[in-house]
């Protein structure tokens, strides 16, 4: 008998929201956390970006603990961690694992190149895992834009050999002039909103966040089950996804595979929808493959920007909500669809019945992950 | 879980210009750089790849590992379920710093995507996926240290659940010319059984 | 012409670190994308930074690379046209 894992506990600190809650009423409302950014410190041009307020994310902070001395990525992930390390009351003891996951951490460290250390992202894991009190050495998921929802497919995977019985994720990543020239010179850069899967789209918004869940063996207070997941490479191009979609068609062919359900199955699909033109297409491919072309699927880049290492995970944490809410998100920044094969993009914000919900997300390296969720009665 | 035994088929250590495979020296050079050395090594073995040189050291140092291990062989197979599941504790680190240098002085701006691009350590996963044809699972993770019970217990998850047939595990650390590759193909049958204190003992050889 | 030709090849070869190849190795009006040098997607992005850095050329469509790196010889033609520095 495999072990049930579920994910019992969820929070978000986000540009539009510094709890679930706050996170869902926005998103209802059709608000969007990208906006036009004049800052030359971070690029040269104007922009746009979902960025959390300064001053709002230290007065959240100082009501949470009076240490000095964090980043505001820590403080982000912190934030994020604390309400549920303390609502569920676990031991962080050994049968409890600390998973961190992010692209880049502390890279502004390198700004000063007088101490890089905490550019370390195990540095950086450990310093969020000692504010708590974590036993275990932290384990940390670099992965690219999937790692935060790796991170998920990874705590499911460690709690069902049952090595532990409970796994905090932290998942962040902040807008830094690093990645921000990076995506620039990759000419990846949208010029206005992200608008996923239209057909005017020119690339990414950029965005910060942290989520964090907890992944449990414990189906008392259960929101959502994980039943299967696949994290594939494309074998194809390290900047560049499969034209044909390879690596995301075999990911989630594997977390369909493993929860023994068919596609036809799937009532919703939260996707990566990054609004750049090629990994749109590319899912629009993977997708009507998989003949889930008439199922509803969203991307949340439109209100969050692209969260990088946080995506996966923030997206997963408004999906659970949408699961148990029977709601599904208007997919914003959508107007014309604009890749080659038909996908039921929703437009409009309507009930349904939700019982499987698939995540996926797809990244630089040609990696993919896809997890499947089921709703818990 | 119930482990069923898994084996090293073979293993490999790159340090200080010398590659070991399976314990013993196969190649070994004095170079000053870790860029003459990583040549040298390519050559020596007849590697015929030429976005080998458009590769960070990260992603050098690792495909030459896996060169090693994965075999032609393996290549010619019509699916080939071979995991890849990497550490560091330096993750692109190396790269980073490279990239930053391009972007901290205003007067000089000038962000090049073919650095930026390899400023994830995931990346080298890509490029040996792509060298072996591996449409498999992939993932990296980071510790400050050599984790060889979470890479056992890893590897075994893949394999029990029939994510994989075989897993190519190991670390991959570079940083500022100091450099550490130990890489081990795990399987499902062979003669050295696949345990941390093995890992630990092969690792520290 | 032919200084920046030559010029241009050496700078290629060094930009994109194409190995085993030499300025004698590239010809004029050889392709460089595809069958020719077969450079690919990230190598173009390269190349744009190189015109905006050597030559202060800014492009302002990141396709117009497709045609002005078609070969040396177009791709010194549009140089010597536009470069400021």
């Amino acid at each position: 008998m495999i072990k049930e894992v579920f994910i019992t506990e969820t929070n978000c600190i986000t540009p539009i929201g510094f709890d679930v809650a706050v996170n869902i009423k926005n998103i209802g409302k059709a608000v969007s956390g990208i906006q036009l950014q004049n800052n030359p410190k971070l690029l040269n041009t104007p922009f746009y970006a979902a960025v959390i307020n300064d001053a709002e994310l230290d007065l959240a902070f100082a009501k949470v603990t009076s240490a000095e001395g964090y980043s505001r990525l820590e403080k982000m992930m912190i934030l994020a961690l604390e309400p549920i390390i303390k609502k569920s009351n676990i031991d962080l003891n050994e049968r409890t694992a600390f998973i961190l996951s992010t692209t880049k951490g502390n890279v502004t460290a390198l700004e000063n190149q007088e101490n890089i250390d905490p550019a370390y992202l195990n540095v950086l894991a450990k310093k969020v895992a000692d504010f708590f009190g974590f036993k275990n050495e932290p384990i940390v998921v670099s992965n690219a834009c999937v790692s935060g929802i790796l991170a998920v497919s990874v705590a499911k995977r460690l709690i069902q050999a049952n090595l532990y019985d409970n796994v905090f994720v932290v998942a962040g990543d902040e807008v830094s002039k690093f990645v921000l020239s990076g995506f620039n010179s990759f000419q990846a850069m949208s010029n206005l909103p992200c608008k996923p899967y239209s057909v005017n789209r020119t690339g990414v918004s950029l965005g910060e966040a942290t989520a964090a869940v907890l992944v449990s063996s414990n189906k008392e207070n259960a929101k959502i089950k994980i039943i299967g997941d696949g994290s594939i490479n494309d074998a194809n191009h390290i900047s560049g996804p499969s034209r044909t979609g390879e690596g995301l068609y075999r990911s989630i062919q594997s977390a369909l595979a493993e929860a023994k359900i068919d596609s036809n199955q799937i009532d919703y699909i939260s996707a990566h929808g990054t609004a750049t033109p090629y990994n749109d297409e590319m899912e629009a491919i993977a997708l009507n493959r998989l003949g889930l072309e008439n199922v509803p699927v969203n991307s949340f880049k439109g209100y969050y920007g692209h969260t990088l290492g946080a995506s996966g995970l923030l997206e997963t944490v408004i999906g659970i909500e949408s699961v148990n809410q029977n709601t599904l998100f208007t997919s914003l920044g959508f107007d014309t669809i604009g890749v080659s094969q038909s996908i039921k993009v929703i437009e409009k914000k309507e009930n349904a019945d939700i019982r499987y919900f698939l995540k996926t997300a797809s990244g630089f390296g040609g990696c993919n992950t896809a997890v499947l969720f089921e709703k818990v009665n | 879980m119930t482990v069923n035994k898994n084996y090293i088929h073979s293993f490999c250590t790159i340090q200080k210009n010398t590659v070991f495979l399976n314990g013993e020296v196969v190649f070994t050079t004095e170079e000053n750089s870790f860029a003459d050395f990583s040549k040298k090594v390519y050559k020596h073995f007849e590697i015929n790849y030429p976005k080998f040189f458009k590769m960070d050291n990260l992603s050098k140092l690792a495909f030459l590992g896996a060169e090693l291990l994965l075999t032609a062989a393996d290549e010619n197979s019509a699916e080939n379920n071979t995991a890849l599941v990497f550490a560091n504790k330096s993750s692109s680190l190396d790269t980073d710093v490279k990239y930053q240098s391009s972007i901290s002085d205003s007067e000089d701006y000038y962000p090049s995507p073919a650095v930026f691009v390899y400023t994830l350590p995931n990346i080298c996963l890509g490029e040996i996926s792509i060298k072996h044809q591996l449409k498999s699972e992939n993932s990296f993770f980071i510790f400050a240290d050599y984790e060889p019970e979470f890479m056992e217990n890893y590897c075994n998850i893949l394999l029990e659940n029939q994510k994989a047939d075989r897993v190519l595990c190991g670390w991959v650390e570079y940083y500022n010319e100091e450099y550490k590759a130990f890489l081990c193909l795990v399987d499902k049958k062979g003669e050295t059984e696949h345990n941390h204190e093995q890992l630990k003992k092969l690792y520290n050889k | 012409m032919e200084a920046l030709k030559q010029e241009l090849k050496s700078k290629i070869i060094e930009v994109l670190n194409l190995e085993d190849i030499t300025v004698a190795d590239i010809n004029d009006e050889d392709a460089l994308f595809g069958d020719g040098l077969g450079l690919d997607s990230i190598d173009a992005l390269e190349l744009i930074v190189m015109l905006d850095k050597d030559y202060g050329i800014k492009l302002v469509d990141p396709k117009e690379g497709k045609t002005i790196f078609k070969s040396i010889e177009v791709m010194a033609d549009y140089i010597a046209k536009n470069r400021v520095k």
